[in-house]
């Protein structure tokens, strides 16, 4: 019997452990075996497929913010961003006949440095990059509808339609890119000393500091890369959408927001894997596919994706909080 | 039995997955004394008074308190019975008022409202009776390290303790501060008040307490009146064994001048002149405040210098960020090791690294095989104990947590050393090792600069000292003319 005991205890735990470890990936495969009994619709290539393209506009904004977040910071500009570059770029290309290519050249060069002035305001002016962003995005919006005036700007070439609405064999090219860019992301971040020293500056800006690491550039570049990121999706979302409107990419924030956090990213900062953000990128995917699948209006979706969201958060919450009391009792004792 | 004893504890046991925290403790403390509880890190001490002051439930085991028996506490019901604690970290709320934090949870005047001038008369009347001088009204936030712990003492004085642990309450205080808490102690004694004091620091120990319990592993092993026991008996019971020589000697053969620097100010700090060779160790000495960990800093530039100049082996160099610093070998241990040394959440191998994560990256990319070979061989060198180079460093002991901040600065292959308070909170076995890395790092020709709040530790180590005192360079001390006194009426400028 005490033998027994400490034995089917270390099973409860390792049990526990792999729960929390992989609670969103178990909310995830959940999901998906709950609505393949409940529809017939949902488990075909073809729903899958669309549901993929679906979230990957967001996802490649989520591992721009992914940066961010890890770097200890919160980017909430990234929607505004996307409706002024959105606009620029399609008046680019629809009245001054700017040709596509330059045009999207503009559009990452223009996401990349609307991200940088958040870096910079950040450090010049040393205010929480909450409020930075909050300021920037009012800016960058009301920018895009100065722009804009009032109309949409259609038209654009036929030739700038492949990238939100092509394919590759099978395979959408939004889908593709947010697996090249979700890659890239992952690989900057375990493998680069620069992905170190974004998880450093979030998990300890002090000691970084001390250790060498130059904050201050280090926060420019991540909003930079967050910048760029959006302005790949600005880039997507037009050519899907195929109208500059000021509408697109509103919103698209707090999707990320919501995916990171859904995904293990923690919102202080230290701590994420681009592998949790996907997991957190499909469960808001599947869900709202789901949802749209079964008919539920809009107002009932964002119920859902809100309670799934503090579920989940609140879940890994209270298994970090149990185990750091373990932790503190065994190393204090 | 003794009638005078108030607070027995009797086969305490208190078991955590892997760890046995207390093993059947048994101890009793009498009305009105001063019983100090030594122990290393993890012997048991501070899950004894988590368990008195009733923050966890022992497995099994008896309190008796005043007679009347109990096989758990709660918080609640350990202050109904007098008992209070006061925690290593503050507990005070920064933005309140002194007196409003010292009656926090009591109901102070009228039935739904506090009435703040009975509670202002209230904290003045308690604050005479200790010779505080603390304005009631001041927010806590404004108050320094060693008020805020007076306060404590104050707000645990309120609630009419009978009981009052202490748990390392002297780690933030300076020399005169602690005098200060000595006195107030001296007074709750003579009020019948048992005070349990919990400390590193044996020469506090002696100073102060009446009786003195030592624990290991989880164990009681003995108590004896202070009075009848030494240095040498409480550090043989504390480790277990003899501890033959507390500070090694170094080979007396220092050489170049490693370090100058030459009128440095900023930080708070001005004017300051001294250098340090090649194979030495060089002291810093002064009081809390008086500007030692700034100059630190200055040197280390990660605060910014208004003046002066600094020469790194002859030749003068500019430092204007840790980069530099760490360029030009200077490697910084500082003083708060999780907050301004390590990454908690990251593992072994990770943090020492981290600082050379760049010197061993190809075009950007971590050499994993030089990281893992580094990390294994400081692990090896400094006898880190930790299951795996990836383990946390949050789960490592204080003492080898000091040896990763350590193995950074080595790591970085630092030929200057800046030690901040090397063996804060660090247990006596440890800080041994720590005594004897330092001397062998100075004999194999790094220059060390030592700063430290420990007289023994300070006389001891050094080769050199250098007294700051109120920012501004108070004295250099060679090893002949080294004495307690000396370097302390330096330090508080009456010399």
């Amino acid at each position: 019997m005490a033998k027994v005991q400490p034995f089917a205890r270390n099973i409860y735990r390792s049990a526990t452990d792999f729960a929390r470890k992989y609670a969103p990936l178990l909310i995830l495969t959940g999901l998906v075996l709950l609505f393949t009994f409940i529809s017939p619709n949902f488990m075909t290539v073809k729903n899958l497929t669309l549901m993929l393209r679906q979230v990957s506009f967001a996802t490649i904004s989520a591992v721009g913010i992914m940066f961010v977040m890890i770097s200890g910071a919160i980017d909430l500009s990234i929607g505004s961003q996307i409706v002024f570059t959105n606009i620029v770029t399609a008046i680019l290309m629809v009245r001054y006949h700017v040709h596509p290519a330059l045009a999207i050249l503009v559009c990452l060069t223009m996401g990349t440095f609307l991200g940088t002035m958040n870096g910079v305001l950040s450090v010049k002016l040393q205010i929480h990059p909450l409020i930075i962003t909050l300021g920037t995005a009012t800016i960058y919006k009301g920018l895009g509808y100065i722009v804009a005036n009032g109309k949409n700007i259609i038209g654009l070439p036929e030739s700038f339609k492949v990238f939100g609405q092509g394919y590759v064999g099978p395979v959408p090219i939004p889908v593709i890119i947010m697996a090249v860019v979700a890659l890239i992301g992952n690989f900057v971040l375990t493998r680069t000393y620069f992905g170190r020293y974004v998880f450093a500056m979030g998990g300890n800006p002090e000691a970084a500091r001390l250790a060498g690491v130059n904050i201050n550039k280090m926060r420019v570049i991540t909003f930079a890369i967050c910048g760029f990121a959006s302005g790949i999706t600005s880039v997507l979302l037009l050519s899907r959408v195929f109208s500059g409107q000021v509408f697109t990419g509103q919103g698209v924030e707090f999707d990320c927001l919501t995916a990171a956090l859904l995904g293990g990213v923690s919102f202080v900062g230290g701590e994420g894997t681009i592998f949790g953000l996907i997991t957190g990128v499909l469960i808001i995917g599947v869900l709202n596919n789901a949802m749209q699948l079964a008919g539920l209006p809009d107002f009932y979706q964002n119920v859902v994706k809100g309670t799934v969201l503090l579920v989940a958060v609140g879940f890994d919450v209270y298994q970090k909080r149990r185990k750091a009391k373990e932790t503190i009792a065994r190393v204090s004792s | 039995m003794d009638s005078d004893i108030v607070l027995s504890l009797r086969n305490l046991v208190k078991r955590y997955p892997g760890v046995l925290a207390l093993d059947h403790v048994s101890l009793d403390f009498r009305k009105g004394e001063v019983h100090a509880l030594l122990g290393e890190n993890g012997a048991g001490k501070s899950t004894l008074v988590k368990v008195v002051g009733g923050a966890i439930e022992p497995d099994s085991g008896v309190i008796r308190v005043n007679g009347r028996e109990f096989t758990r506490m709660n918080p609640h019901l350990a202050r109904s019975l007098g008992i209070e604690v006061i925690h290593q970290e503050f507990n005070l709320v920064p933005p309140l008022s002194v007196a409003e934090n010292i009656f926090l949870g009591d109901k102070v005047g009228g039935r739904r409202l506090v009435d703040f001038k009975v509670m202002r008369e209230r904290a003045v009347a308690l604050f005479q009776q200790f010779n505080i001088a603390i304005d009631p009204d001041k927010p806590v936030r404004e108050l320094s390290p060693a008020q805020q712990r007076l306060v404590e003492i104050a707000k645990a004085v309120s609630k009419n303790v009978r009981i009052l642990i202490m748990d390392e309450p002297s780690a933030p205080l300076s020399v005169s501060e602690v005098e200060h808490m000595f006195e107030i102690i001296q007074r709750l004694k003579q009020n019948g008040v048992t005070v349990i004091y919990i400390s590193h620091r044996l020469e506090e120990v002696f100073r102060i307490s009446d009786r003195v319990s030592v624990m290991r592993d989880g164990r009681y092993v003995a108590t004896r009146p202070t009075a009848d026991t030494n240095r040498k008996e409480l550090i043989s019971l504390m480790v277990g064994r003899e501890l033959t020589e507390q500070y090694p000697a170094g080979t007396g053969a220092p050489s170049d001048v490693a370090l100058e620097i030459r009128h440095l100010s900023g930080n708070g700090v001005r004017d300051i002149s001294f250098y340090v060779r090649k194979g030495e160790i060089l002291g810093l000495s002064g009081l809390v405040g008086a500007g030692r960990t700034e100059l630190a800093m200055v040197i280390f530039g990660a605060a910014p210098a208004e003046g002066g100049e600094i020469w790194v082996d002859g030749k003068r160099v500019t430092i204007n960020s840790p980069a530099d610093a760490i360029r030009h070998g200077i490697g910084l241990l500082p003083e708060d090791r999780k907050g301004q040394g390590l990454f908690l959440e990251m593992g072994v191998k990770w943090n020492i690294c981290f600082p050379i994560v760049r010197r061993i990256s190809r075009r950007g990319l971590v050499d994993t095989k030089a990281e893992q070979e580094i990390a294994a061989k400081y692990k090896a060198r400094l006898d880190i104990r930790t299951p795996s180079l990836e383990q946390r460093v949050k789960n490592l002991s204080g003492g080898n947590q000091q040896k990763v901040v350590l193995a950074k600065a080595l790591a970085a292959q630092s030929d200057i050393l800046i030690f901040d308070e090397p063996t804060k909170g660090i247990d006596v076995g440890t800080k041994q090792e720590i005594y004897k890395l330092m001397r062998e790092l100075a004999d194999n020709g790094i220059a060390i600069i030592m700063i430290s709040s420990d007289m023994q530790e300070l006389l001891g180590m050094s080769d050199r000292i250098v007294v700051l005192c109120e920012g501004a360079f108070a004295g250099e001390v060679h090893r002949e003319q080294f004495s307690q006194n000396y370097i302390l009426d330096l330090a508080s400028g009456t010399h």
